[in-house]
Formats: structure tokens, C-alpha cells, sequence
């Protein structure tokens, strides 16, 4: 069981029902060649169905800076993107190392990127706090030297 | 002086810059100017229609221009952009540009030309 549970924003809707689509996709720790694919793939995935311009925008932001996480923190992990009549979800969810600290992870300019994260431009520790800004929705469940959780919806 | 807006072309005159990927309109209109080597601090700043001058120039500099619907990228000070990150500009439409200007110096003459610029 992960032990800490954070929800942001509004009501948490962890297990939506009638899922309409379903994609997951795997990440690589450190894999910065290939950091924007998924969230390109999904950003069109969303055009195709539709969805607002500017939703479409929001939601594209928060997965790039949630696959980033995962490349940047992760030891690698999955990214589950699913759509139901009201709702998108992104998923991540990762092998560790888990965050001992939530509250700190969210706090704007807190970052334990790498050296090499830092040099590419990124570790600037706004990630998180970006995707609490894009999202109606943000819930982590971690715990350090097991996992993160971390589950961002937007309302349709 | 008012704000303008721009479009790429009249940018890639007026400052004289190299063109190193077309991107798929180069007509598009430039509103925001944004200036920064910080990709993290784009992601949550930047704004579409903007034009980003930078110094970094690996392929994740794409990713974040096509994720923000930026109208394009400059690379200030002559620095060059890996082959890697040239395909994938091309492949996803992103207009990539490059002087021997540096960026004070480019963000002064965007300003001049009206971008970004508060009424």
C-alpha cells in the first residue's frame, strides 16, 4: 500500500467509469532523446477527438512535464492516458524512488534533478506545480524507496 | 510606439535570420516575445504565438515549442542545433531560427519591432 496521499485542487475522481480510450505507454529513466513523444502522441490524440484548443493545450503541458518527471526522477514507469465522457486522465505511475516529502515536492524551485537534467535546462522544480496549475485535478500517492502515483484530470 | 504584431517572415527579414527549419507557416503572426535558457521555467511561462530566444538547442527545445504551440524558436549567438533536433523540427513543423546576435540584443529588436510590447 503507498502510504502518502495528497489530493490538490478539487474532489479526487481516482476510478472514473466508462473509460472510452485507454493508451499506456512505458518510460525510460533518462531517456531525454525520446522526453515529448507520448505527450505529442496524446496532444493529437485529443485534437482528433475534438477537445477544446485550450484544454487540449493544458493537458499537453501537464504530461510532458509528467513524462519528464518520470525521465528526469524515475527509474522508470508507465503513463496511462484514458478519456471518459467527462473526464481525461493522465497516470503516471513509476518503480521508484518515491518522494519522501509531497509537500516539499510541490513547492515551486524545490528539485532533486540531476546534474545532467539541471544542464539541459530543466530540474528547476516548477514541474509539479505546473501541473497543478493545468489540471482541475491532482492526487500523488508515494512513498520514498517504493513508488509514485501520480494522477492529473481535467473535466470535459 | 505601439504594440505590433509580426509575422516570421518580416522577423526573418528585419533581423536577418537563418532559416534552419521552415516550420509549416512561416506567415504566422509573432505576439509574445519570451527570453529564456530555463526550458522548466518555459513550460510554465510561455505563451503560444511567442517566439523563444535561447542558447540551448537539443531536441527537447522542440518538444517544448510544439507543446506550447510556440510560433517559433531563435537561436541567439550563433549557436548550432544538433542534425536530431533539425529533423525533428521539420517533422513536427517548428520553425527553428539562428543569428550571431545575442539575446538582449535579439529581444531588444523584437521590442523595437512592437512585440511584446504593452500598450
Amino acid at each position: 500500500m503507498l502510504e502518502e496521499i495528497k489530493a490538490f485542487n478539487n474532489e479526487p475522481d481516482n476510478s472514473p467509469e466508462g473509460v472510452l480510450i485507454r493508451h499506456v505507454y512505458s518510460i525510460e529513466a533518462e531517456d531525454f532523446s525520446s522526453a515529448g513523444e507520448v505527450s505529442r502522441k496524446i496532444k493529437n490524440l485529443l485534437k482528433q477527438l475534438g477537445v477544446d484548443s485550450e484544454l487540449v493545450r493544458r493537458a499537453a503541458i501537464a504530461c510532458y512535464e509528467a513524462e519528464l518527471n518520470l525521465v528526469i526522477h524515475s527509474w522508470g514507469g508507465k503513463l496511462t492516458f484514458q478519456v471518459t465522457p467527462n473526464l481525461i486522465q493522465i497516470i503516471t505511475e513509476d518503480e521508484g524512488p518515491g518522494i519522501p516529502d509531497i509537500d516539499l515536492a510541490m513547492k515551486e524551485g524545490y528539485s532533486t534533478a540531476s546534474e545532467l537534467a539541471r544542464e539541459l535546462g530543466f530540474g528547476a522544480g516548477m514541474g509539479l506545480p505546473n501541473i497543478k496549475r493545468c489540471a482541475d485535478t491532482v492526487i500523488i500517492q508515494s512513498k520514498a524507496g517504493q513508488g509514485t502515483k501520480l494522477i492529473i484530470n481535467f473535466n470535459i | 510606439m505601439n504594440p505590433k504584431i509580426n509575422t516570421l517572415k518580416e522577423i526573418i527579414e528585419k533581423l536577418d535570420l537563418k532559416v534552419i527549419s521552415e516550420g509549416s507557416d512561416l506567415n504566422r503572426a509573432v505576439e509574445y516575445g519570451c527570453c529564456c535558457d530555463l526550458l522548466s521555467w518555459v513550460m510554465a511561462h510561455g505563451k503560444k504565438d511567442a517566439v523563444w530566444i535561447t542558447v540551448q538547442a537539443h531536441i527537447n527545445v522542440v518538444a517544448v515549442a510544439s507543446l506550447l504551440e510556440l510560433a517559433g524558436v531563435i537561436l541567439a549567438s550563433g549557436v548550432t542545433m544538433e542534425e536530431k533536433a533539425i529533423e525533428k523540427a521539420r517533422e513536427e513543423g517548428i520553425t527553428i531560427l539562428s543569428s550571431e546576435l545575442d539575446a538582449f540584443e535579439l529581444a531588444g529588436r523584437l521590442y523595437e519591432m512592437g512585440i511584446g510590447m504593452k500598450s
